[in-house]
């Protein structure tokens, strides 16, 4: 019982300094990250692949790992941070975004799609 | 019969406190759900430069002006900016108010420098006839990078007044808090131009 109070006591001695960051955590995000900026950098400027599209879907890949490991090793974020509600939020922000963005392109390439400009014969042919 | 029945009550009240581990400053807790609330803001930008960046109204494309180079040294100085404030986030925990000083310094200069290369971008655009009237690419585009830059913006006016607040009350508990905030914002803007230099910049010269 003792024991279990002092583990308490020390863990809300440390809760109003938040996580401690260490020189390798930092070094480690740091090195990851120059590594995932200079690949897609890379692959645009050398023209690597010859087609765009796959282009475009490995360099957003690569800003989804970096996005990651900036949130690990730079934002210390981890399901313990603020008794798991930091993470909580952050996941349902990620829901949020994923609804606006996906939904936005989905909706508008339908939307471009359908109002595609009429061609002038069919135009005249309209009662 | 009614006493023993409250004294049975009081008894048994303690049991009800589960022991959960709550918290005790709700600052950060609060400041990071404005961060997510600020991510939202970016999500929406970021939809409406999806959708409207290939617009271009008969003008210049991502391909004719964006500058790569440029854009890769500006994703340097801002990865360099986010560690050197980590350093500055070591140097509070080992107590060195000198060194934190240094390094908030050096993190300013950084974002000093990128907001320039990103404001002669912006000038250079607007002088070639490519400003945000344009088209609704360029709409879309100055939108989303002007938000990302005016965050750096008060990013570096918050900076420079903890400095001054550093330099008068030391490394006091609310300065800590503070710096730790701002640590959050500043990684945070960090992660958002991930985005913009994938999304924008890189996917922008595509064809």
């Amino acid at each position: 019982m003792t024991d279990h109070h002092h583990d308490h006591d020390h863990a809300h001695g440390h809760a109003d300094e938040g996580s401690h960051s260490t020189l390798k955590g930092y070094a480690t995000g740091f090195l990851l990250s120059v590594v995932l900026t200079a690949i897609p950098f890379w692959l645009v400027m050398g023209k690597v692949f010859a087609n765009p599209q796959q282009t475009a879907l490995v360099i957003l890949a690569f800003a989804a790992v970096q996005m990651v490991v900036h949130m690990v090793y730079f934002l210390h974020m981890n399901a313990k941070v603020e008794g798991g509600w930091s993470m909580l939020a952050m996941i349902f922000t990620l829901v949020l975004v994923v609804i606006t963005l996906s939904g936005s392109m989905w909706v508008m390439y339908h939307l471009n799609h359908n109002m595609m400009p009429t061609p002038v014969q069919q135009m005249r042919d309209m009662p | 019969m009614s006493n023993s029945h409250a004294s049975t009550l009081a008894a048994a009240g303690p049991s009800y406190f589960v022991r959960e581990h709550h918290p005790e400053n709700g600052t950060l807790l609060g400041f990071w759900l404005y961060l997510m609330s600020d991510c939202l803001i970016f999500a929406c930008l970021f939809a409406a430069y999806a959708v409207l960046g290939r617009s271009y109204a008969a003008g210049p494309s991502g391909a004719d002006l964006f500058d790569l180079p440029v854009v890769a040294v500006n994703t340097a100085l801002l990865l360099l900016s986010s560690i050197t404030y980590g350093f500055a986030m070591l140097e509070m925990q080992r107590k060195k108010l000198r060194a934190v000083l240094v390094w908030l310094a050096i993190t300013g200069l950084f974002g000093a420098g990128f907001l320039t290369l990103e404001l002669t971008e912006f000038a250079h655009l607007i002088h070639e006839g490519a400003g945000p009237q344009r088209s609704a690419f360029l709409s879309s585009f100055f939108t989303l990078v002007g938000t990302h830059g005016l965050h750096v913006t008060f990013g570096i006016v918050w900076l420079v007044t903890l400095m001054f607040q550093l330099g008068k009350h030391g490394l006091s508990a609310a300065n800590r808090r503070r710096l730790m905030c701002l640590s959050m914002f500043w990684h945070f803007l960090d992660v958002v131009w991930i985005g913009v230099f994938t999304f924008v910049y890189l996917m922008g010269v595509l064809p």
